[in-house]
C-alpha cells in the first residue's frame, strides 16, 4: 500500500537536481526561466534541490566535459532510486557542435542513461515544460523519425517516352 | 512600518492577478522569427551538400550509397538551430519551421533522412547535382576554360571589353611546363 502511495506520489512531486556539465550558460537560463511565475514549474510539483541525495531527477546541462565528468558520475550515483535524467540542450543530447572535440565526451548519454532529450539550443521555456509534461504522461511525444526519398528517375528520358506513348495512343485506336 | 509595506506590496501583486501560462493546455503563438526544426523538402533538394559544409555542429551527413543514390541525414540530437543550411541552401529545400516541441526519449526520433538520384561523373564516378555546377562549366560559364586541368591553369576565353594587352598577353602565351 505505502508502495502504491510512493507510486502515485513520485509523479505529482519530483525534485530536481539541476547538473551543469560544462554548458554556457544558456539552458541553465532557460531552466531558471521556468522556474519563475510565468512558466511556473512548481505547479507540477517540480522542485529544485541543492543536493543530488534529495532529488529524484537530474536536468544536466551542457556536453560533458573531461573535468566534470567523474563528478556527473558521483552525482547521478548519488540520486537514490528511481531517477530520472532529463538532457536539456544540444550540447546534451549530442554534444552540440563539439561533439568530437577533444576535451568533451559528446552528450551524456555516453556517461549514463538519459530518459528524456529536450533539443534545442537553448531550448525555449515551452520546449522543456513540454519535455517534463512528456514524462509526467501531461502530452504526447510528437517527434518522429522522417524518411524522404526522391522517387522520380533523374533521366529525362523517361518521362520523354512516357509521353511518347501517351501521344502514340491516338495513333493506337486509329489502327 | 513593515505591514504598510506589505500591504503596498499585497496591492502590487493583486494588479496583475495570476500571470502563470497554463502551458499544455493553452499553447501561445510562437513568435515569427523562431527557428524550430529544420525541414527538408526532398523534392527541391539537387544534394549539392552546402548545408552539410556550413553545418557548426556537422549533423547533416552526405553519404553515397551507390553511383546514383545519395543519402543525405539529418541528425537533430545535435542540431543547434542556427538556421545556417536554410540560409546557404541554393534551392530553398531548407525552411526552419516552428516546432519547438520535440522533447523524445529516443535519439533517433529526430532525425531526417534523405535518398536522393544523382547524376554521376562519367570520369570518377561521383555524384553530382543535375544543374551545371560542375567546376569546369563554372570555370565556363565566366569565361575562363581549363588549358591544363592537371596544374588547374586557367585561360580566358573572352573579355567583356577588347584589351590590346589581354590580346598581347594571348599571343605571346606560353603553355605551363612541367619543371
Amino acid at each position: 500500500m505505502l508502495k502504491n502511495l510512493c507510486k502515485r506520489m513520485f509523479k505529482k512531486s519530483i525534485w530536481v537536481y539541476h547538473c551543469n556539465t560544462g554548458a554556457c550558460n544558456g539552458c541553465d537560463i532557460e531552466i531558471l526561466n521556468i522556474l519563475t511565475p510565468f512558466y511556473d514549474v512548481e505547479r507540477f510539483g517540480i522542485k529544485l534541490v541543492a543536493s543530488p541525495r534529495h532529488a529524484d531527477a537530474m536536468l544536466i546541462s551542457g556536453a560533458v566535459t573531461r573535468p566534470t565528468l567523474p563528478l556527473v558520475k558521483r552525482a547521478y550515483e548519488a540520486i537514490p532510486n528511481p531517477k530520472l535524467v532529463f538532457a536539456i540542450g544540444s550540447c546534451a543530447t549530442g554534444g552540440g557542435a563539439w561533439f568530437d572535440t577533444y576535451n568533451v565526451t559528446g552528450g551524456v548519454d555516453k556517461v549514463l542513461g538519459v530518459n528524456y532529450y529536450i533539443p534545442g539550443c537553448p531550448p525555449r521555456p515551452e520546449a522543456i515544460l513540454y519535455g517534463v509534461a512528456l514524462a509526467l504522461g501531461l502530452v504526447d511525444k510528437q517527434a518522429a523519425p522522417v524518411e524522404l526519398k526522391q522517387m522520380e528517375f533523374p533521366i529525362d528520358m523517361y518521362e520523354r517516352n512516357e509521353a511518347w506513348e501517351k501521344r502514340n495512343v491516338i495513333y493506337e485506336l486509329l489502327k | 512600518m513593515w505591514l504598510t509595506s506589505k500591504i503596498k506590496q499585497l496591492l502590487m501583486v493583486m494588479k496583475p492577478g495570476v500571470v502563470t501560462l497554463d502551458y499544455p493546455n493553452e499553447r501561445p503563438p510562437v513568435p515569427a522569427n523562431l527557428r524550430g526544426q529544420p525541414v527538408f523538402d526532398h523534392q527541391k533538394c539537387i544534394g549539392c551538400g552546402g548545408c552539410s559544409d556550413h553545418c557548426p555542429s556537422r549533423c547533416i551527413l552526405v553519404r553515397d550509397v551507390c553511383q546514383e543514390l545519395r543519402v543525405m541525414l539529418y541528425d537533430g540530437s545535435r542540431c543547434t538551430y542556427c538556421g545556417r543550411c536554410a540560409d546557404i541552401c541554393p534551392e530553398q529545400a531548407i525552411t526552419m519551421s516552428n516546432s519547438f516541441e520535440i522533447a523524445c526519449d529516443d535519439k533517433d526520433d529526430i532525425t531526417t533522412r534523405m535518398e536522393l538520384f544523382m547524376m554521376s561523373c562519367q570520369r570518377c564516378g561521383r555524384c553530382y547535382e543535375m544543374e551545371k555546377t560542375n567546376a569546369i562549366d563554372r570555370i565556363n560559364l565566366k569565361g575562363f576554360r581549363y588549358d591544363n586541368l592537371e596544374q588547374r591553369a586557367l585561360i580566358r576565353k573572352t573579355s567583356e571589353t577588347f584589351s590590346t594587352e589581354l590580346l598581347k598577353e594571348s599571343d605571346n602565351y606560353q603553355r605551363p611546363s612541367k619543371k
